[in-house]
């Protein structure tokens, strides 16, 4: 045992920093949802709010209100739309650590390079073609889509020899993002009155009016992602030896990329379908935890989709509480906080790089 | 023994030149085989094609007797592995999780008992022990050298292929590298080896390939291939070969 004090175990010490890292950001994430879910007009105090929560669960304690509208205010109003921007921040922070993977690059998100215009234009068309093929997964379907669209787009455009260059990627996203614009705006231009709102609506991103329905479509496809960026993580390391390298080690480097390519539009998809475009969450979120952590991908996928939800929380708590009477588009939230975290790193990209490879 | 084998291949670029036309070479399990020649005769096409990185329009590869292309990955990564000349991280891996991942082909074997064992010596012997905490894109081009090349140790392969493993390198770790490559061919391993020092290749290597101009000039033991008037006639620049008055092994010195 002697070995273990000489030899440094740095693995290990992340092990340990990990563990640390999830538990705190799961007891940050329930504080925030038990504050934000007594927050607003109709005012509870955390432990009524718990009281109502295990109430629903078939707990009866005597933490609970009796005015019965306080179970509706919870359970059918601020709880559908906290539990739909827990799984919109896990979906969209995955998404973020897989297309950085695959494009070798830290600043690939789903915003910056096109694939949420992408979903949110699918999603868009079909609302305004008034699609209803696929019943209530239409608009996901359609979202789907076009966000598969957008990042086969990227990836085959933007990528040389195995990497991304930072220049090519985000040029490539400003084009992309300017096509979906473009359908955006000629949609806007087709639709009616209240098409048109909900294409405004998505392009600014809202957790406002999600319903218990919407989550019912959207957990599923946000599990399904989480579970598949899961299964290829430990291939997804390798990955960043360069593709030539990890198919040296044995990884399938073209299934690989269609498989995650896949999630990806999966995870946007799921993302946009009904809260449209919240920008910054991809980068920010597994930026933060790769310092923390480290890059390995399975603690890095576990401990972003936390962190993503996580910030989602609050940028909604800030929503729907920093200015009175009013609900501010959450994607507005992000882009504020992101836009100038986005400009930090691409400096430091450029300062370390010597330049813009 | 031939463990990996490729014979008359030809590989065209997309207008139909050959790049590399007719090749073959035998590498052999207890044997350094260098392949040596001028910048552009094919040494980096033919290490690709012996790699599986590229298909030749014609001709095999085969690896123990089978035919490259027939074996799975996975099954192939734990039977050669390779090292390649540039050698980038993308994100901030620590040195020690680089030269892990060298091991990831034995996941879920028997052989993954051996992990811990085989990072600690391919670190030991890579020299890079030292700093198996701090971050590959922290260290310079010689401590990245070192480092991927203990992955490829530690990955444990009867077969070894490396593209100029020394180009990065002071004397020192020049001479430590090509050391520890001889000692995995004692120990058994066929080591296919591109490189650029005609001395290094003399020293350290029991068989020559020479290539030049995309066709296989000569093959066989480095003091029979690598003759003065051969080196003259491939590389364009008089040499003297002579023994060195110690060890007899024959040097080339440009003449100038």
């Amino acid at each position: 045992m002697s070995e273990e004090v000489v030899v440094p175990t740095p693995a290990r010490h992340r092990g340990s920093r990990f563990a640390v890292a999830t538990i705190v950001l799961a007891l940050a994430l329930i504080a925030v949802c038990v504050i934000s879910l007594g927050l607003g007009q109709y005012a509870l105090s955390p432990s009524e709010v718990v009281g109502i929560l295990l109430r629903a669960i078939g707990v009866d304690t005597d933490l609970a209100p009796a005015a019965p509208t306080a179970d509706g205010v919870i359970l059918d109003i601020r709880l559908p739309r906290i539990v739909l921007g827990l799984l919109v921040g896990a979906a969209l922070a995955v998404s973020g650590v897989l297309m950085q993977a695959i494009f070798g690059n830290p600043l690939a998100d789903a915003a910056v390079v096109g694939v949420s215009s992408g979903a949110a234009l699918g999603a868009a068309a079909s609302l305004t073609f008034g699609l209803t093929v696929f019943g209530l997964w239409t608009t996901p379907g359609a979202a789907f889509l076009g966000g598969l669209t957008a990042v086969i787009a990227v990836y085959l455009i933007s990528r040389a020899g195995g990497r991304t260059e930072v220049v090519t990627l985000l040029l490539t996203g400003i084009a992309i993002n300017a096509i979906a614009g473009a359908g955006l705006a000629f949609l806007t231009f087709l639709g009616t009155t209240s098409t048109r709102e909900q294409i405004v609506f998505w392009q600014l991103g809202s957790l406002n009016g999600a319903l218990w329905q919407n989550i019912a479509l959207v957990a599923p496809l946000t599990a399904v992602g989480i579970l598949a960026g899961m299964l290829v993580a430990g291939r997804l390391d390798l990955f960043a030896l360069g593709e030539r390298t990890a198919r040296h080690l044995g990884v399938r480097v073209e299934l690989l990329r269609i498989v995650v390519i896949i999630t990806v539009a999966v995870l946007v998809c799921a993302a946009v379908a009904f809260a449209g475009i919240i920008g910054f969450v991809g980068l920010i979120v597994p930026h933060l935890m790769r310092m923390i952590i480290g890059p390995a991908h399975l603690p890095l996928l576990i401990a972003s989709a936390l962190g993503g939800a996580l910030l989602l929380a609050v940028a909604d708590l800030v929503a729907r509480t920093a200015v009175p009477l009013a609900d501010l588009p959450i994607g507005m939230l992000t882009a504020l906080v992101g836009g100038p975290f986005f400009l930090w790193l691409l400096v430091r990209t450029r300062r370390r790089s010597g330049g813009w490879a | 023994m031939s463990r990996l084998v490729a014979s008359g291949v030809s590989v065209a670029v997309d207008d139909g030149r050959l790049i590399l036309a007719d090749a073959s070479i035998e590498v052999r399990a207890g044997e350094v085989h260098a392949l040596v020649g001028p910048n552009g005769a094919g040494k980096s096409t033919l290490f690709g094609v012996l790699a599986g990185d590229l298909t030749p329009a014609s001709g095999t590869v085969t690896l123990d007797g089978a035919p490259l292309r027939g074996i799975h990955p996975r099954e192939l990564a734990r039977r050669r592995a390779v090292l390649l000349q540039s050698n980038t991280v993308s994100f901030p891996f620590t040195v020690e999780q680089v030269v892990r991942m060298g091991r990831a082909p034995w996941a879920r074997t028997p052989a993954e008992d051996q992990d811990d064992a085989a990072v600690r010596d391919a670190m030991a012997e890579t020299d890079v022990a030292g700093f198996a905490a701090r971050t590959f894109p922290s260290l310079s081009g010689g401590e990245r050298a070192r480092v991927a090349l203990a992955r490829v140790l530690a990955q444990a392969t009867p077969v070894l292929m490396l593209d100029e493993p020394t180009a990065a390198l002071d004397l020192k770790h020049q001479e430590d590298v090509l050391r520890i490559v001889r000692a995995r061919a004692l120990a058994g391993a066929a080591v296919a080896i591109v490189l650029h020092d005609l001395n290094v290749t003399l020293a350290y290597a029991d068989r020559v390939t020479l290539l030049s101009r995309g066709r296989v000039v000569a093959a066989g033991a480095p003091g029979e291939v690598l003759t003065a008037a051969r080196i003259e006639e491939v590389y364009g620049q008089p040499v003297d070969v002579f023994p060195h008055p110690g060890t007899g092994v024959p040097v080339v010195v440009p003449r100038r």
